[in-house]
């Protein structure tokens, strides 16, 4: 595996299918009663937030200390940042501080790669969501979550069907779900309206459609996406209570599906408009085992690309 | 390249740890078998197919120590290899460590370790198939297959049925 996780694209299947079995076998030692791994031992994690999250930060602090590395979580609020620093001085306070990976999330597309490619720092860096980019982990912990629930899928994802639907154009972690689902071989259609299918969708290797009730029964996941208002500047549909019907996923909508079917959602979820809390709280939603499943599969990423030597002074032998 | 043991003498030193084992610990009730992944494994399979023969089936797992080695730092990371603890758990149990060569101690330091975050045995032993000296660490063997004395350029390397499609034990001369 290369020294940073940026992208979908640095991983290979096999790479990915290893990082998945990694997470499985640590789910097994972290159903024991000491939950607790020396693995990472006087390793520094830097936690770089300059967009707001719950689920992601507290998943990498939970993963990394599991693996018993040092956490230090920096948010942009309250730092120096907001009163001016660049991301290359905060990048060098972070190096001379001795960190050996940085988790980055940040509002701009490519602050990760940046961040890898400038020399300023020379931890591994982790891509936790840059913009409307890539958001890796998430797509790696939906896969995850995906053979957790359809085991038949322990090797291959060819046959299986996937949609996802909503708001792709701003959506990072569908574009990084439909590189990983399209290389570990399943086959994905992206549902939305014309106004929130990005513009070179036509290079993807998916399907499009722009009627949700057509495809219902005939995928074996659907993944429901957060309608991003933050990102957008413009209108991109008439009214939340229009798109809310047309691309919404109601109690009928979710009666629809087929009987093994499972939803899932990255969040944080907008109840009432993408997802009604009755579909979010059925026994079909996985929302919940997503998010456990987050922390396993953070580990297994900071075990694969801080678990062994990472300089090459330090490989003997 | 030397062969120091055939497949006969690799089955016959299990048979004879595996009276061994039911020897030291007055039956079997209380024995549970771990194979270090992945020869060690195997061995322990076999060890407990002859303890089923000659008098009870004893619970069988695996353990892996990957994540509890010292010398993580000094090589690219490794793959995880299966943990399977037996439905019985290992809290109170005696438990025998399998392992195909016994060489510094450090993988089986680190499997103690790793038995440690999972539960508290009553006591735990070791089986190995070879044992070939320079130990870096005050651990021992409970049962050895054959001691085979070599110099610290030489590897020993073991071929088992299962994965390398024959029963060995090699001493390859260092380069």
């Amino acid at each position: 595996m290369n020294k940073h996780l940026l992208s979908i694209n640095d991983l290979s299947a096999e790479e990915a299918f290893e990082i998945l079995n990694t997470a499985s076998e640590l789910a097994k030692i972290s159903d024991g009663p000491m939950k607790k791994l020396p693995t990472l031992r006087g390793r520094t994690v830097v936690n770089l937030f300059f967009e707001d999250s719950t689920r992601t930060r507290i998943s990498f602090e939970s993963a990394a200390k599991r693996l018993s590395a040092d956490v230090i979580n920096f948010s942009a609020k309250g730092s120096s940042v907001s009163k001016g620093e660049s991301l290359k001085d905060t990048a060098q306070t972070l190096q001379a501080m001795g960190a050996d990976a940085v988790v980055i999330r940040h509002g701009a597309s490519g602050a990760a790669q940046r961040l890898a490619d400038s020399g300023w720092i020379s931890a591994s860096v982790i891509n936790a969501g840059d913009g409307t980019h890539e958001h890796p982990t998430q797509a790696l912990l939906d896969a995850y979550t995906i053979r957790s629930k359809f085991p038949q899928f322990n090797q291959s994802f060819d046959g299986l069907r996937v949609a996802i639907v909503g708001d792709i154009l701003h959506s990072r972690v569908a574009r990084s779900n439909v590189l990983l689902l399209t290389k570990l071989g399943a086959s994905v259609t992206l549902v939305a309206p014309p106004t929130l299918i990005p513009v070179g969708v036509a290079d993807w290797k998916v399907k499009v459609s722009y009627d949700l009730d057509s495809v219902l029964k005939e995928v074996d996941v659907l993944m429901m996406l957060r309608v991003q208002s933050e990102r957008m500047a413009n209108s991109f549909f008439p009214s939340e209570r229009e798109y809310s019907r047309g691309y919404g996923l109601d109690i009928t909508r979710l009666n629809s599906l087929s009987k093994n079917a499972i939803v899932m959602h990255p969040g944080p979820m907008n109840r009432g408009l993408e997802i009604s809390a009755e579909s979010a709280d059925s026994h079909k939603s996985v929302v919940l085992d997503q998010v456990a499943n987050g922390v396993l599969v953070r580990m297994a990423v900071l075990y694969q690309l801080l678990g062994g030597a990472t300089l090459i002074g330090e490989v003997s032998a | 390249m030397a062969i120091v043991l055939d497949a006969g003498e690799i089955g016959r030193a299990l048979k004879r740890i595996a009276h061994e084992i039911i020897e030291h610990n007055h039956g079997l009730d209380n024995v549970v078998l771990l194979g270090i992944p992945t020869r060690g494994a195997f061995l322990g399979e076999r060890i407990a197919q002859f303890l089923k023969e000659i008098q009870s089936p004893v619970p069988v797992g695996t353990l892996d120590i990957t994540l509890h080695r010292d010398d993580l730092r000094m090589r690219p990371p490794r793959p995880l290899l299966p943990t399977l603890i037996p439905g019985g758990g290992i809290e109170g149990k005696d438990i025998v460590l399998v392992d195909d060569v016994f060489f510094s101690g450090r993988t089986i330091r680190a499997a103690l370790d790793a038995i440690g975050e999972i539960g508290r045995p009553a006591t735990v032993q070791l089986a190995v198939l070879v044992d070939r000296g320079h130990r870096q660490l005050p651990i021992r063997a409970d049962y050895v297959g054959k001691n085979i004395p070599t110099s610290s350029s030489e590897s020993v390397k073991v071929s088992l049925d299962e994965i390398d499609g024959k029963d060995c034990v090699e001493i390859v001369a260092g380069v």
